[in-house]
């Protein structure tokens, strides 16, 4: 790895949603990973979650979804980031999401989105690959 | 030295003797698939097993008779020869009109108990009006706001001799209230009422994550809804003390046992509190364990849980009824096992996680749907899941013994470690002050996280296979070949509506003082359930009888571990 600042990276469950097994193995491979992780906790809303990435000015948001309320949900999340001049920080989603959706849920500008056969490896590679915020 | 294993008196050291010649004439452990082999929940496998492993096995003390303690062959003297499990297929989507659509689907294909599941807003006390229901209502299970919400979802069925299951926790205690109200309306008589709530508070915190109060408040509307439920539903079931959500959140098979036996010894010393004597609740605590892919590892589970649970009842709380020592439990396949790539493969999971199930000895049983891992279940997944269960009853005769694997040195041997690491985790719990003190300390949820990321490593070196998703992979990709349910997008707004047009035609005062009552009685230490019945009987909402007693109890805020 060089030299530059860790790229910071906030996990976040939004909505009712309780499925936590996930977000915390993710969480914990990509500290493992060398990234700098915060996760949020449970039950948060889109709103909390952009305030939250915006105070720890993290460069990646990785949002996981298993009730089937992304499609409610994750728009709310980009509307906020943009509000606050944050659009350009990276929304990864992962969850039970379906083919259909994977595809709106990136047109309405999520960076990715990742099945839950999706591997742990795979995220952290697309993270060192595309993470850093200022790239583009 | 002569043991009581399966092939009567052996002598173990002409045994030892020949299983070393035949070991080292005839095996070459070279020619294994791997160096070791292990469960699930990674204890060792041997290549053999035989009569040594089973020699320390006492047949009465620690085997028995069905009906008989230590009820590790099975709670029942004729288990399914007299009454086969209870088919009970979750049903919950939409209002309760559409929910009521699908149990009556499920019963007419030959269904025996019913099984409703909520969706989020119900579940954490939220109605569907709230904002933080928004994209939620009727999504993942069906939405419940008041009491006439689940008489449409009871509508024609009746609550006398069908048994009903409710998979509820932080608010059962509105859910059971409105069942025994709407009982009451329809003239049912309370004692014929049977049935179940989860009510399950204290693996919320460890692992499913539903939660509204702090847990000592949780604790107490959980013992009310106990202690209330014997006084005056004698054939209830007031809780369901769960491994399933333990198991789903990492656990391995001994810590899905140990963590909910410790749960339940919870429970025990919450009730006994009241003055109650354990021989009076103990017999309607009822338990739900999971039915996961180590086939026989499951089965040793169902076993050793069994045992255990007896011993506990009978040493620790002193016991004295037979009934109050007898583990009874509902049982799903495993949801995390299944896959949302190649989906049909997920019909020979279920069927043979569920055949583990039967053999282990379940009272009652739901299979999951092959499109689990994609949406809730449609009407074509729970049929195909229903149709597993009758097969394996009807078909395969595996049922018409009862627990068929008994004496098997492989699965007395299992079910004595299982036993053993039980015991072990039961210790260290006790002395981290219990399982409320341990839940509060993150015990759980720091052991649940490490084995749960071990299990994710093993699963992406290739470990752990997952047929079609990390071995034996179609290059040609892995479609849906079925179609998924589908939610309704009109739902939240036909629920917002039925709730608007109950608030105007109830009586916003009588609602007030019902409210008003019920916070003053948690103010107190009185049993909530009545007041809570009067509340839900005025239709206040499942969202307005929360908040009542938010007001008093606080809002639980978990420090969550990774």
């Amino acid at each position: 790895m060089s030299s530059s600042p860790r790229i910071r990276v906030l996990m976040a469950k939004i909505g009712l949603d309780g499925h936590d097994r996930g977000v915390k193995v993710v969480a914990r491979a990509l500290r493992d990973a060398g990234f700098e992780v915060v996760y949020t906790g449970l039950h948060r809303t889109p709103e909390e979650v952009a305030v939250a990435a915006v105070q720890e000015d993290v460069d990646v948001i990785g949002v996981s979804i298993l009730s089937g309320a992304h499609m409610a949900l994750v728009p709310p999340l980009l509307d906020a980031l943009q509000a606050r001049d944050a659009g350009d920080i990276k929304v990864l989603v992962g969850g039970v999401i379906p083919e259909a959706d994977r595809a709106k849920l990136r047109d309405l500008g999520a960076a990715a989105v990742f099945d839950q056969d999706a591997s742990t490896d795979a995220v952290v590679d697309w993270i060192r690959r595309h993470g850093v915020r200022s790239e583009e | 030295m002569a043991t009581t294993g399966s092939t009567g008196s052996v002598d173990l050291g002409a045994l030892a003797a020949a299983q070393a010649e035949w070991e080292s004439t005839d095996v070459r452990p070279a020619a294994e698939r791997r160096e070791q082999f292990e469960t699930l929940s990674g204890l060792p496998v041997k290549r053999l097993y035989g009569p040594a492993d089973v020699a320390g096995v006492d047949y009465l003390e620690d085997l028995g008779f069905p009906g008989r303690y230590p009820y590790t062959r099975g709670p029942y003297p004729t288990m399914y020869r007299g009454r086969p499990w209870t088919m009970r297929q979750i049903a919950g989507y939409g209002t309760g009109r559409d929910t009521n659509g699908r149990l009556k689907y499920l019963i007419a294909q030959g269904q025996t108990g019913i099984s409703v599941d909520f969706d989020m807003p119900t579940l954490m006390g939220y109605d569907s009006d709230d904002p933080r229901a928004r994209g939620e209502v009727g999504r993942e299970g069906v939405a419940v706001d008041t009491i006439d919400d689940l008489a449409d979802i009871l509508d024609g069925i009746d609550i006398g001799t069908i048994s009903v299951s409710m998979t509820i926790n932080p608010t059962a205690w509105i859910l059971f209230a409105m069942y025994v109200a709407l009982a009451d309306a329809q003239g049912a008589p309370r004692a014929s009422l049977s049935g179940t709530v989860q009510a399950d508070i204290l693996k919320e915190y460890i692992a499913q994550k539903e939660w509204i109060y702090p847990i000592p408040a949780a604790m107490r509307l959980v013992r009310d809804l106990i202690v209330y439920s014997v006084r005056h539903l004698p054939r209830y079931n007031p809780i369901n003390v769960s491994g399933y959500h333990i198991r789903e959140a990492g656990a391995t098979a001994v810590q899905e046992a140990a963590f909910t036996l410790a749960n339940g010894i919870a429970y025990v010393e919450e009730v006994r509190q009241t003055g109650l004597a354990v021989d009076d609740f103990a017999p309607r605590l009822a338990f739900y364990f999971i039915a996961e892919r180590d086939f026989f590892e499951e089965v040793a589970k169902f076993r050793a849980a069994r045992r255990v649970w007896a011993r506990i009842m009978r040493d620790r709380f002193g016991a004295r009824r037979p009934e109050s020592m007898r583990l009874r439990f509902h049982c799903q396949t495993a949801g995390s096992s299944l896959t949302a790539r190649e989906p049909l493969n997920n019909i020979a999971r279920t069927a043979l996680q569920a055949l583990s199930a039967v053999l282990g000895g379940a009272q009652s049983l739901h299979a999951n749907g092959m499109d689990e891992a994609l949406a809730i279940p449609s009407e074509l997944a729970m049929k195909v899941a229903l149709r597993t269960q009758q097969i394996i009853l009807e078909e395969t005769r595996a049922a018409n013994t009862i627990d068929p694997l008994a004496g098997g040195y492989f699965i007395e041997a299992l079910t004595d470690e299982i036993e053993a690491g039980i015991w072990a985790y039961l210790r260290r719990i006790d002395d981290l002050g219990g399982a409320v003190a341990a839940a509060q300390q993150n015990f759980f949820q720091a052991e649940l996280a490490d084995t749960a990321y071990r299990y994710q490593r093993q699963k992406e070196r290739g470990d752990l296979a997952v047929v079609g998703v990390n071995k034996y992979v179609d290059p040609a990709g892995a479609g849906v070949p079925f179609a998924l349910h589908e939610v309704d997008a009109d739902v939240e707004a036909r629920q917002r509506e039925r709730l608007a047009r109950v608030k105007r035609e109830r009586s916003g005062d009588e609602v007030a003082r019902a409210l008003a009552a019920l916070a003053q009685a948690a103010r107190g230490d009185g049993n909530l359930i009545p007041p809570t019945i009067d509340a839900v009987r005025a239709r206040a909402t499942l969202g307005e009888i929360v908040r009542a007693l938010r007001d008093v109890f606080g809002t639980y805020v978990e420090q969550p571990v990774f």
